[in-house]
């Protein structure tokens, strides 16, 4: 019996095989012409009905998810969590089983809590689609980026690769390590021990804490936006002293012994962790993320979507 | 047991075919004018290569050729398995007004010529669209024929008709293999 070959659900690519990965990356390919099209849609998921429950502010990537539902002909609804039954308490799960009532094929969401994509994978037969869960991971987010690298390199076997910034509240850190490492690319963080998660040793990546360092031995910079909210909680001094020690700016990278790009997962604090010439700069390939992040969603629907066994089976017995 | 195979067409005979294919392409389009080539992903891309050097060494003028891929366009990705390897689609020239000639390895049950129809009216409007194929097969579940057939064939349904071609199997041939037996 056949499975669809990335499993049931996206919960995060800890767990995918670098051919999973692999596959995610090739598929995105075709799907990038779609979008150059004049008619930018295809009938592919026609009939399906996918709900993008947010339960976190969100611009570039529920947008980013609804062109690519939209685009491959799937019908979409939007819930977000102000205005809707969330607020008047519904758990999760309810929300989850009365939107699986009314007859959907995929849920993508994106939750404030570690585990809760996981959490609603497990209690629905809907396919779950993680758009970021806490600290936890952001897998699409992950695969946009190798999609950018790869586009450049080829391949990212043996590449260096630096993620700069708030490592330990970031979800699209963890989902760059996991996926760069299974896909043979080397990989570094770098940022103020405060924002460096204890155990991130054990994570299999190299650690600097001087940006000059970092800038010296990376190819790319992967960039984390800093949330302002950190300097309340006492992790940096101020957004000031964090972009003369950390920010990553023009002089840094001249000093550079070779090109490096520069990506942001966006939305950036343009004079913080990152300087308006840098990312407008040659090296900066952040748009090139944006539009990209359309190509691997909808190849993760794709890939996601029908292929059900069940049904094969019942075509083949008709 | 390895099912049982036997050669509907050698290579000298495909390369007879295509040629016959070839000129009678260019009788029915009295010409090449506006003439386009779209073979479908895979094979049908490399017979459109050929038919297109075929009709240039016949008439002296350059065909265009395009590449279909019909996977998002499939009626029954529903109910297929794991999901199936999206190609490449190339069609580098508009093709409003144009007269296209889907070109195919094997004509069955006309679900893909029904696919490209679709996914090609997603390009724009071409004046006329034609179909010619390398082998028809028989077994139609839908209202399509070819304009242009290379070799026509009843195979019962348990049965595959292979074609290959020297760019991708190193060798050009089309091969009936049976039904699995033993």
């Amino acid at each position: 019996m056949s499975v669809a070959p990335i499993g049931k659900d996206l919960l995060g690519l800890e767990h995918l095989s670098a051919e999973q990965i692999q596959l995610i990356l090739d598929t995105a390919g075709p799907f990038k012409d779609v979008s150059l099209r004049a008619i930018k849609k295809v009938p592919t998921l026609r009939g399906m009905t996918i709900v993008n429950l947010f339960f976190e502010a969100s611009t570039r990537t529920r947008i980013s998810f609804e062109f690519a539902e939209k685009r491959l002909s799937a019908d979409t609804v939007n819930v977000a969590t102000s205005g809707s039954s969330v607020q008047k308490g519904e758990t999760l799960v309810d929300t989850a089983r009365n939107l699986e009532a009314m007859k959907i094929d995929m849920v993508v969401i994106r939750h404030g809590a570690s585990g809760a994509p996981k959490f609603l994978a497990e209690r629905i037969a809907s396919n779950v689609i993680n758009a970021g869960d806490g600290t936890h991971e952001h897998p699409t987010q992950g695969l946009l980026d190798m999609l950018t690298l790869r586009d450049r390199w080829g391949s990212l076997a043996g590449r260096r690769v630096c993620i700069c910034g708030d490592v330990l509240h970031s979800r699209v850190a963890r989902s760059n390590i996991w996926g760069l490492k299974k896909m043979g690319a080397e990989v570094a963080v770098c940022g103020p021990r405060s924002l460096l998660p204890n155990a991130i040793d054990q994570l299999g990546v190299h650690v600097f804490s001087r940006i000059e360092e970092a800038i010296e031995w990376a190819e790319a910079l992967n960039i984390l936006r800093l949330q302002l909210e950190r300097m309340q909680g006492g992790y940096i001094p101020s957004l000031r002293e964090y972009n003369r020690v950390f920010g990553v700016t023009r002089e840094r990278l001249e000093r550079a012994p070779r090109d490096v790009i520069v990506m942001h997962p966006g939305p950036m604090n343009r004079g913080v962790e990152i300087d308006s010439d840098v990312a407008d700069g040659p090296h900066s390939v952040i748009l090139d993320q944006v539009t990209n992040g359309v190509a691997i969603r909808m190849a993760v629907l794709y890939l996601l979507a029908g292929g059900r066994p069940e049904l094969a089976d019942a075509a083949k017995g008709s | 047991m390895a099912p049982p195979t036997s050669t509907i067409l050698n290579a000298q005979a495909v390369g007879r075919t295509l040629r016959r294919m070839a000129e009678e392409l260019v009788e029915l389009f009295d010409g090449t004018d506006d003439l386009i080539l779209v073979g479908i992903q895979r094979r049908g891309v490399q017979l459109a290569d050929r038919l297109a050097h075929l009709i240039e060494s016949i008439e002296g003028a350059k065909v265009p050729r395009g590449a279909l891929d019909i996977t998002l366009y499939r009626d029954d990705l529903q109910t297929v398995g794991p999901r199936p390897v999206v190609g490449k689609t190339e069609l580098p020239w508009a093709i409003d007004g144009k007269r296209l000639v889907i070109v195919d390895d094997v004509l069955y049950t006309g679900r893909t010529i029904r696919a490209a129809l679709d996914e090609l009216a997603d390009f724009g409007r071409p004046a006329r669209i034609a179909l010619a194929v390398l082998v028809d097969r028989g077994g139609r579940e839908l209202p399509i024929h070819a304009d242009i057939v290379g070799k026509q064939t009843d195979v019962p349904p348990g049965s595959r008709v292979d074609v290959q071609v020297q760019e991708l199997d190193g060798v050009d041939a089309v091969l009936l293999v049976g039904a699995e037996t033993g």
